[in-house]
């Protein structure tokens, strides 16, 4: 009976750390769709932790604590926005400053917050009966927050809209070439505006999740990284949010496969792992015949000016 | 482009070093004016504060000596990343080359058996090539398989210091060191000589302020400088002329990531003295270079300008966390305030820009 221990473990934990993935990462997909690289995950992340663990702790509501996270991250996302878009800055440099700023800002701000344990955290859902179902109840029922199911069904929202919709062929049709979309009517820099908030909004309900759900309390620098494995997950998911969720998930079975290795391997070398993964990942998807489908929108950063090409 | 009908944009024809220092200084001053809101939300009046940082930085010999023990490592990682930055190749990861440059130079001052007096030069060399062998995994993982530099880069550092973590742990754990997590200190013919009465360690400036001056002349007076900016600034051009992007990418990377390795060398060797945790050991130099570079504009004499300014930032934090009590997060705060200040009005040097009220 122990593999199947093994494999509820395993599927509960792809559940709960590939949420704050899959989150970020929807996010990214969509503002990458639309031709802005957002390198501020990290920061956004950060700050929606930082913020949601705070307010959750102040106003004793963990979902109070969410939406300020989101709208926190959407706020962040928005000097971005400005930067990369009005003021037509490079991307790649605004968004390292957008995590440095949000990184630095966290730490002075939580100063005196660490180490608290957040007395309301968000509360698992009970299902009754649906828990007792072998194996698949203990694995998808028991000791999961709506967060987790809420990301999953963002999943085929975010893909219909994206690829069966209006909206989403604006979108995309600004990230491959916008000046086409122009001359068609659509406002390129609305859509791009739109994509970077909403990607944002997940980043910072991300670290919410984070602080609020996942590890109820906040420590300075609690995201270790996190907004960085998105960026290469966004790259992993050919820009596609099912495939997105593919690889939030299935990096995080990865990262807990790792924990078996702990007899053998020290501790500093397994915590290293996910980032040497996300390194593999890309080295994966960069092998034979996917190469040909890895294109990026053609669009992406570069700043768009009517009559300027 | 369709911007707000109150700001007026056009393009600039040329631009003038006048320009580009104008416009510098005014994005320094605008993250000034931003983070004085910090101050005040901490109930210290900036001007205070900003007075404080500028003596306690540069008013007296002890604060210069550290706003030069911190221009150091900025210089040596700034200048390699102008170089990267020229071939945009984004190197995020001076961080982890920084780190593995101090890992081999430890390793040759505490285990290689060798003449006393060349011990430091091989523990350079060891640095150099440490630093330049990391930065050679992304190098070689862009110009092979097309992975992402940004991500590659950065993702190297966590396991850089990882491993640093693992040996002060594991195998380097010193003997002598009474169970903390750090090496054994240095033996003295592997120290770098100092300013008496100060920490800075001076061979290894010299060492940045010769690398500032040969990246200059590589990069803006040789034909593989050239070819370095040619592929920076326009891939296909590059292409079409028979430059090998490849080449060029991991030119740039052994040199920006070699660099970075001495930094290493020098935190090790002339501050330290031991291998310890990898935050205490680099203070995120790594990322502040990458703001140094900028404001460099990407040229490598500009660099000793800007890494001074910034190790009297850093060294300011230090001043301001003593004297006033406030977190040294600030500078990080402050940091990411001039980027973007920065980067933000690169507009202002290619476009004349106007505000005016008026109705469409």
């Amino acid at each position: 009976m122990e593999w199947q221990n093994w494999a509820i473990s395993t599927v509960s934990f792809m559940l709960s750390y590939g949420t704050p993935l899959l989150l970020a990462t929807l996010g990214e997909i969509y503002a990458e769709r639309a031709g802005v690289l957002n390198l501020g995950i990290e920061g956004m992340m950060i700050m929606g932790a930082y913020t949601g663990f705070v307010t959750a702790y102040v106003t004793h509501s963990p979902w109070t604590g969410l939406a300020v996270a989101a709208a926190v991250g959407c706020a962040f996302s928005l000097i971005h926005a400005f930067a990369s878009i009005t003021l037509r800055a490079n991307q790649v440099v605004s968004g390292l400053a957008l995590t440095l700023f949000g990184l630095g800002l966290s730490g002075v701000l939580g100063r005196s917050w660490g180490g608290r344990p957040l007395p309301n955290a968000l509360q698992s859902i009970n299902f009754g009966a649906l828990a007792d179902i072998p194996i698949l109840g203990p694995m998808l029922f028991e000791g999961h927050v709506a967060v987790e199911y809420i990301a999953i069904l963002l999943v085929p929202i975010m893909w219909f809209i994206l690829f069966k919709t209006r909206v989403g062929i604006a979108i995309r049709s600004v990230g491959e070439d916008p000046a086409t979309a122009d001359s068609l009517g659509i406002s390129v820099k609305k859509v791009r505006y739109l994509c970077v908030a909403i990607g944002g909004l997940l980043a910072g309900a991300a670290g919410g999740y984070l602080s609020v759900a996942y590890r109820p309390a906040w420590t300075e620098g609690m995201t270790g990284g996190m907004g960085w494995i998105v960026i290469a997950l966004t790259i992993f998911a050919f820009w596609n949010p099912v495939m997105g969720m593919l690889g939030s998930y299935l990096f995080a079975a990865l990262y807990h496969l790792s924990f078996r290795l702990q007899p053998w391997v020290s501790p500093e070398i397994l915590q290293s792992l996910p980032y040497l993964f996300a390194i593999l990942v890309l080295v994966f998807i960069a092998q034979g015949s996917l190469r040909k489908r890895m294109g990026s929108p053609a669009a992406l950063t570069l700043p768009y000016t009517r009559g300027e090409e | 482009m369709r911007a707000p009908s109150w700001i007026h944009i056009e393009r600039r024809p040329s631009r003038s070093a006048w320009t580009v220092f104008y416009v510098s200084l005014l994005a320094i001053a605008g993250a000034l004016v931003a983070a004085s809101i910090f101050f005040k939300a901490y109930g210290v009046s900036p001007l205070h504060a900003y007075r404080l940082i500028i003596t306690g930085a540069l008013g007296s010999s002890i604060g210069l000596a550290e706003t030069v023990r911190r221009t150091i490592p900025l210089l040596l990682i700034g200048v390699g990343l102008t170089v990267a930055f020229r071939a945009v190749f984004w190197n995020i990861g001076a961080e982890g080359q920084l780190l593995v440059g101090a890992i081999a130079a430890t390793g040759v001052a505490l285990f290689v058996p060798m003449p006393d007096a060349l011990r430091l030069p091989a523990m350079f060399l060891a640095g150099f090539a440490g630093g330049a062998a990391w930065a050679l995994i992304p190098a070689l993982l862009k110009a092979q398989l097309g992975i992402n530099d940004v991500i590659s880069t950065l993702m190297l550092n966590y396991v850089a210091a990882f491993i640093v973590q693992w040996l002060i742990l594991g195998p380097w754990k010193g003997p002598t060191a009474r169970g903390f997590a750090y090496t054994d200190k240095f033996p003295a013919s592997a120290l770098i000589p100092r300013i008496p009465g100060t920490t800075i360690h001076w061979p290894t400036l010299i060492l940045g302020v010769l690398a500032a001056v040969l990246a200059y002349v590589w990069v803006m007076r040789t034909r593989q400088g050239f070819e370095i900016r040619v592929v920076g600034e326009n891939p296909n051009a590059a292409h079409y002329a028979g430059i090998s992007q490849s080449k060029v990418i991991i030119m740039v990377m052994l040199v920006s990531g070699g660099l970075a390795g001495l930094a290493g060398v020098g935190e090790v060797a002339g501050i330290q003295h031991k291998l310890l945790d990898a935050g205490k050991l680099s203070l995120g130099y790594g990322y502040t270079a990458i703001i140094v570079a900028w404001l460099a504009r990407r040229n490598p004499l500009a660099v000793l300008i800007t890494s001074f300014l910034f190790g009297a930032i850093m060294a300011g934090g230090d001043v301001i966390k003593v004297s006033l009590g406030l977190p040294f997060q600030l500078v990080n705060v402050f940091n990411g305030l001039i980027l973007f200040f920065l980067i933000g009005s690169e507009i202002l040097m290619k476009y004349k820009v106007s505000f005016a009220w008026r109705k469409r």
